[in-house]
């Protein structure tokens, strides 16, 4: 949407008064402000290992590195910097997991899952237990991804894992924790059912 | 030794390398090409379709127009940019691509991503699952109030939808209003610990657009242009993005 709203303002000469923007700037700067009291203690001794997906519409599509780093400032915030492994390569230079542009959509499945076959790679060179995926394409295509070669990682989305951090996140707001999540630092565990 | 050149029968008329490079800012350098193969070394699509992005570039710069156009390959590249990233010519092969994809007739393009384009041209969401405002409405409300209840420390959170004078106009991909409305409340949490004034729009609020993808122009300015209008009207200064 970052980018189909940006390029489609400019191919098609739209009048706006308003600036576009991508949340994990603000997610970044609200934790550098202390208005999101994150912290990682919840991870200490877990030792529950991350990497992210650096979404190609966000960061090499429209707002470059400065954007990956704020993006790594908020994951390595939330999960432990100790807990962080970067894929490789990354940033910028990191690839599309196949899941943009309409692929999933396409009906060329097996070409799709070809495709991912690097990005389950880079992950999996990673050994981290998750892949924070902050787009739902993303998120889709590497959950996909992680069944169809095996891996078994877990997809998670940024939100969910801030909201852990904060101490603020409820049984039903785990979809996408696997075993090892689902029962720590449970907000209202009251509210199960 | 033949005593005659063999001369190629390339017609003089205008190719789709032609057209598209009088689209792009600096025709897209698309003749500036050095065939390095940086691109297709770090093109994860490289070897789908049996094509690869210079292969595709040198393919349109032969004036092979009808192997472009009957290509499945523009629709498995996901026009990632990665290849102009790492391109010492800056070449706009995503846009050659996109260019392509727009050379099928609407109707036999892939029937996925045109379904997803006209649902989002059926009401004044832009979703992509056809979904109405009532109904997104509905489910904002429905959700807020159960969390109000059951997690009483977010009592006075708000989900607002065309709030007057929010800072921020946020969009929100339609599946977890569809699919998975308890997905939405860690935003709205973080949102609401951290003061920010926002908004959803009953105009425009889904944050997918598949009529990009389907290199429909049209139908993407058509969206584009519902979901600022809605941002506008509001007096919405930022217009945050999820994705």
């Amino acid at each position: 949407m970052t980018f189909s709203v940006l390029a489609g303002l400019k191919k098609f000469n739209i009048p706006h008064n308003f600036v576009v923007k991508n949340i994990y700037e603000y997610y970044a700067k609200w934790i550098r402000e202390g208005k999101l009291k994150v912290n990682s203690d919840w991870n200490k001794e877990l030792k529950i290992k991350f990497t992210v997906q650096d979404p190609c519409q966000i960061v090499r599509k429209t707002y470059g590195d400065a954007i990956a780093e704020d993006l790594r400032f908020v994951v390595k915030s939330v999960v432990g910097e100790e807990n962080f492994v970067d894929m490789y390569p990354n940033r910028s230079n990191n690839f599309c997991c196949g899941g943009g542009g309409g692929f999933l959509q396409s009906g060329y499945k097996e070409e799709r899952l070809e495709y991912g076959r690097l990005k389950d790679q880079q992950i999996q060179n990673t050994g981290a237990d998750y892949c924070i995926a902050g787009c739902h394409n993303c998120h889709a295509q590497i959950h996909e991804l992680s069944e169809h070669y095996g891996a078994g990682y877990g997809v998670v989305h940024l939100w969910t894992l801030i909201c852990l951090s904060l101490g603020i996140l409820g049984p039903k707001e785990r979809e996408y924790l696997r075993d090892d999540l689902k029962e720590v630092n449970v907000f209202h565990p009251e509210t199960e059912m | 030794m033949t005593d005659q050149p063999i001369r190629l029968g390339r017609k003089k008329e205008s190719t789709f390398l032609d057209r598209v490079k009088e689209i792009l800012p600096q025709g897209g350098n698309l003749n500036l090409c050095l065939t390095c193969g940086a691109c297709s070394s770090g093109c994860p699509a490289t070897g789908l379709e049996n094509m690869d992005p210079r292969k595709f570039l040198r393919m349109a710069a032969l004036g092979m127009d009808d192997e472009i156009r009957k290509s499945k390959w523009v629709w498995m590249c996901s026009m990632c940019q990665r290849c102009i990233y790492v391109c010492p010519m800056q070449i706009n092969i995503p846009q050659l691509v996109y260019n392509a994809r727009a050379l099928w007739p609407r109707d036999e393009r892939p029937k996925g991503i045109l379904g997803s384009c006209d649902m989002a041209l059926r009401n004044a969401s832009t979703s992509a699952m056809g979904t109405e405002p009532e109904d997104f409405r509905f489910v904002v409300e429905d959700v807020l109030e159960e969390y109000r209840e059951a997690q009483p420390e977010f009592a006075d959170m708000e989900a607002p939808i065309d709030k007057e004078g929010a800072e921020f106009f946020l969009n929100q991909n339609s599946r977890e209003p569809v699919t998975e409305p308890d997905e939405m409340v860690p935003l709205w949490k973080i949102l609401h610990l951290a003061g920010a004034n926002w908004t959803y729009g009953s105009k425009g609020w889904a944050g997918e657009n598949y009529c990009m993808f389907l290199a429909d122009d049209e139908s993407w300015k058509h969206i584009t242009t519902t979901t600022a209008k809605q941002a506008d009207h509001l007096g919405c200064k930022i217009f945050l993005n999820t994705e």
